[in-house]
């Protein structure tokens, strides 16, 4: 079972994305900040990251850099999930090392279709 | 409630003109969409729109009346592996079979609100040089005339951009336009958008090495599947590739085409089976 990290300071977003993702069969860890997330990837590195853009404490941005210097951290297929829905935000995630990039709105066909672009489905 | 009188007569119209095939069940669903036409020509009710097509029948309202019963359901990079084939197998076939014309033909059949052609431009724009100083033409043909305004305008909604395309597709070839995404007039023009309906006689549009026909089909009765795969088999040359939806078969409906066993969704002609995709006709079992 694939495990995939849901990053997100919204408790209903992260709520519908395990929903979701555990409907793809993943296992599902939670984090409220990037802070918070990278202690959980320095426990465990998971297979995939959902990841926000604002959030308190660490930002999506922040965490994604640092996620990539960890041992290890090239790893996990990142896929930004935000309300920035302009070209100049997807570029800057993409060349921050972000695989994949969801703009929310979203729903189960978008995460399906997006996990499965990058290979994780 | 719609009459079941009103049905029928509906229920035939859209068959003749489209062969789209509406069961009983499906009467919801006609009184669902044929409300809006109703509307739009000042009726509140299926009985006057009936009423309406029984004393009067105005063109305009019988093509908008079969437009509204199609499906238009599509997402760019559809199932994803014809593309990829298409890529990696099909088009440098082609250009070996084809070096002395460098002439490419290519056909989208059913293409809805242009997903499906764009993707297939978009794999060709991939290709870059190998196709200097080739020509690929695509065709892209529907029945509705919505679809293809919407197709060819090239706009399309966040929600469509994320179904199926990937984000560095996004960033390469569309610009935003207001909360609409815009595709890259380079791509756009590399697609042929034309009226056809597929109960038509093909044969105008010409000869093409490859053609999409996914997700159509399945909408038409076995006679009209048969009359439209075999018309679509007189177009093409022997070593043609005929694409179709991940649920479909050829099988039961005609012996012209076979799958490729290595290809899914991939068909080639039987009879002349010079494409050599496949091996031997054995094949039908494995796809089955």
């Amino acid at each position: 079972m694939k495990s995939c990290l849901v990053v997100d300071d919204s408790r209903v977003i992260r709520m519908v994305a395990r929903k979701i993702l555990e409907e793809l069969e993943f296992e599902v860890i939670e984090a409220e900040d990037g802070q918070v997330a990278i202690d959980r990837c320095n426990q465990v590195m998971p297979d995939a990251v959902l990841l926000d853009w604002h959030m308190p404490v660490m930002d999506g941005i922040e965490f994604l850099y640092a996620l990539r210097q960890l041992p290890g951290g090239d790893k996990p297929q990142v896929v930004f999930c935000t309300t920035k829905n302009d070209l100049s935000h997807i570029q800057e995630a993409i060349s921050a090392g972000a695989n994949e990039y969801i703009m929310k709105p979203f729903d189960s066909e978008i995460i399906q279709s997006k996990f499965s672009q990058v290979g994780l489905i | 409630m719609i009459h079941p009188e009103d049905f029928e007569l509906l229920r035939r119209i859209v068959k003749s003109r489209s062969g789209l095939t509406l069961s009983p069940d499906k009467a919801y669903l006609l009184e669902n969409r044929l409300m809006a036409v109703a509307r739009k020509w000042g009726m509140n009710e299926i009985e006057g729109l009936a009423a309406t097509v029984r004393g009067a029948p105005n063109e305009e309202l019988l093509r908008e009346i079969t437009e509204a019963m199609t499906t238009n359901e599509t997402l760019f990079f559809r199932d994803q592996s014809p593309f990829d084939q298409l890529e990696k197998v099909v088009l440098p076939r082609l250009l070996e079979a084809r070096k002395n014309t460098r002439h490419i033909r290519i056909w989208s059949a059913g293409c809805s609100s242009g997903q499906e052609p764009y993707s297939i431009s978009m794999v060709i724009k991939q290709l870059g040089a190998a196709l200097n100083d080739w020509r690929v033409d695509i065709l892209a043909t529907d029945i509705s005339r919505a679809m293809l305004d919407k197709a060819r305008a090239g706009l399309y909604t966040q929600f469509e951009v994320q179904r199926g395309l990937p984000i560095a597709m996004l960033m390469k070839y569309f610009s935003q336009a207001g909360d609409k995404w815009e595709l890259d007039p380079g791509i756009r023009a590399m697609v042929n958008f034309d009226e056809f309906n597929l109960l038509n006689d093909p044969t105008p549009l010409g000869r093409f090495d490859v053609v999409f026909c996914r997700n159509v089909l399945i909408y038409l009765d076995q006679p009209t599947k048969t009359r439209v795969l075999e018309n679509i088999c007189n177009l093409m040359p022997d070593d043609g590739v005929l694409y179709m939806g991940g649920a479909e078969t050829v099988m039961g409906v005609t012996e012209k085409f076979q799958p490729v066993n290595e290809y899914r969704g991939m068909y080639e002609i039987a009879k002349r089976a010079a494409a050599g995709y496949g091996t031997a006709s054995q094949n039908y079992a494995s796809n089955a």
